[in-house]
């Protein structure tokens, strides 16, 4: 029996939660409706709320100006290209450890988490002089396989988690039908699998695209993501508010999708399955 | 049938995860040690050599070390402790039955999808700016002189817009912790007329006990080491006034190129963050065998 809910009760919280999403998303709002205005407007003062007029042509500027779409392409590239690595590694590491567990698997993810604690500056400098030695500052692959090797224990674990669901029971079914290893793979385990591969997929392509030390620090002018790109603005040349914020509408629009759609999906993946 | 095929072929499967960590665990962690003996930089590669304790002695009496390292725990703490009880009172907000649950969960979360670099601009100009930015506004309403908040507050100002980035996080983990609150507890606990402040006490907050260690935890990580927020809004100033650990080992090593000194940064960086990662390893194991 659910509780009794006085519907005076439930306007209060209603009004009291509004007010407070709302407040947060300020930032991300402002954002959106500067976009469409000119930079006049977006200077003004008192600010206008609304766009007094309203234009696209931030848009094309931003474009026009910075070849925007490079930009959001190497995001593309490095979000995807980088989650695809980890994930062609971790895929069958994972499914090892959850299928054929030994007295050690235990001991092998706790050491793969513990990968994860170590800051990124303490192997900046090493990581920079390899990549200026192999000409890999400023390069999509660099980039790429860093990306992957710093998400590679989250992947790991997250898919390790799903596959552990799945039931082994089954498995045993399909013997006693005579199926042979590979057709117990394709036709029985993997479909249960693909559900947890694609979260992982999803959390992964979300991380690597807001990433913001890495790409900072190993690209410039021709392989910088959106994150990188979107630093530049910070260079105190004159107010271009509209702009920049046409720019970070474009860069954040896609990733917020997607974490909309994948709530439940990151608290699993970012508490390595603590919190479900 | 778990045959000594299978589990060779497991071992096998493996092999490419474990190799490929240990690798990026052991090769740019065995340079940053090395190096950190070193004299080497990279404006003067002539004069290189042996450095001893060197590069440690200087990186460690440096005063700069030193308002780095408290700004790093101040930064740290500060927002755990918003994030944590911003994000407890506001899951127990968010579970409450409201009309648009749905809508509010998704503005609420959003600000954790949106990029370091995109965060902190928007905050340095459209909110924080003097002239223009909406906080000038709201204090000029008041009859307040509009305050230059990276300039006079740099430190608080990283940690507002931080804290804005986390929330979400802490309060998405937090709510989904108090959804799987047993209904029934609730409602014996209110038959027996426990009031809302024991009720929290006592059968709240211990079921979120577990989330709350792994969110400070997890956040502790991505907050010693806070990066693209300073370097986008302040620079790590006025003076060192908003540097972190991680800024300030930036700054020696690209912007002034001394590999060695950074390298012994680098270490110490490295040291710390393990100091806090034992806890955090053992929490998760703990959780795994539940």
């Amino acid at each position: 029996m659910a509780r009794a809910v006085t519907p005076q009760r439930k306007l209060t919280f209603t009004i009291l939660a509004w007010l407070v999403a709302l407040l947060i998303f300020f930032p991300i709002l402002w954002t959106l409706l500067t976009s469409f205005k000119t930079e006049g407007d977006a200077i003004l003062f008192p600010p206008a709320f609304l766009p007094p007029h309203w234009t696209l042509e931030n848009f094309f500027e931003v474009q026009s100006r910075s070849d925007y779409f490079k930009h959001f392409f190497n995001s593309v590239v490095i979000a995807g290209g980088s989650t695809l690595l980890a994930l062609l590694v971790a895929v069958p590491g994972a499914w090892s450890m959850a299928f054929s567990p030994t007295r050690r698997t235990k001991d092998i993810l706790m050491w793969m988490l513990s990968t994860k604690m170590m800051p990124a500056v303490g192997v900046l400098v090493p990581i920079y002089l390899i990549f200026k030695n192999l000409g890999l500052l400023d390069t999509l692959s660099g980039l790429t396989v860093i990306l992957a090797l710093i998400d590679l224990p989250i992947v790991i674990w997250m898919l390790y988690t799903y596959f552990k669901e799945i039931p082994v029971d089954i498995l045993e079914a399909s013997r006693m039908d005579g199926a042979v290893l590979w057709k117990e793979i394709v036709y029985v385990l993997l479909p249960m699998a693909v559900p947890g591969i694609a979260s992982t997929m999803l959390l992964n392509i979300i991380l690597a695209w807001n990433e913001a030390f890495w790409t900072l620090n190993l690209t410039a002018a021709k392989a910088a993501p959106l994150t990188a790109f979107i630093a530049s603005y910070s260079s105190p040349e004159g107010l271009f508010w509209a702009k920049l914020s046409a720019a970070s509408t474009l860069a954040i629009a896609p990733i917020l999708l997607l974490g909309w759609f994948s709530q439940k999906q990151l608290v699993r993946g970012l508490t390595f399955g603590a919190v479900k | 049938m778990a045959t000594a095929n299978t589990s060779r072929l497991a071992r096998t499967m493996l092999v490419p995860s474990v190799a490929a960590l240990f690798v990026w665990m052991i090769v740019p962690l065995a340079l940053t040690l090395w190096y950190s003996f070193q004299t080497y930089n990279l404006l003067n590669p002539i004069n290189s050599g042996f450095a001893g304790w060197t590069n440690y002695y200087y990186f460690l009496t440096d005063p700069s070390f030193f308002q780095a390292f408290g700004n790093t725990l101040i930064l740290t703490i500060s927002v755990l402790a918003i994030t944590v009880i911003g994000g407890t009172l506001l899951g127990m907000l968010l579970d409450q039955p409201i009309f648009g649950q749905g809508i509010v969960r998704i503005l609420v979360i959003s600000p954790f999808f949106v990029m370091p670099t995109v965060a902190a601009l928007v905050w340095k100009n459209m909110l924080l700016d003097p002239n223009y930015g909406i906080f000038a506004w709201i204090t000029t309403r008041f009859g307040i002189a509009p305050i230059p908040w990276l300039e006079s507050y740099p430190l608080f100002s990283v940690i507002v817009i931080v804290s804005w980035e986390w929330l979400p996080f802490a309060t998405l983990i937090l709510l989904t912790a108090l959804q799987s609150l047993d209904e029934e507890r609730k409602e014996a606990a209110e038959m027996d007329g426990a009031n809302f402040i024991s009720m929290f006490l006592y059968i709240v907050l211990p079921h979120l006990a577990r989330a709350i260690t792994v969110v400070i935890l997890i956040e502790t990580i991505f907050l010693l080491s806070v990066f693209a927020e300073i370097l986008v809004t302040t620079s790590g100033g006025p003076g060192y006034a908003s540097t972190n650990i991680a800024y300030l080992i930036y700054h020696q090593a690209l912007l002034d190129y001394d590999v060695g000194g950074a390298s012994a940064g680098g270490v110490i960086a490295v040291i710390l963050a393990n100091i806090v990662a034992i806890f955090l390893i053992r929490i998760v194991g703990k959780n795994l065998d539940a």
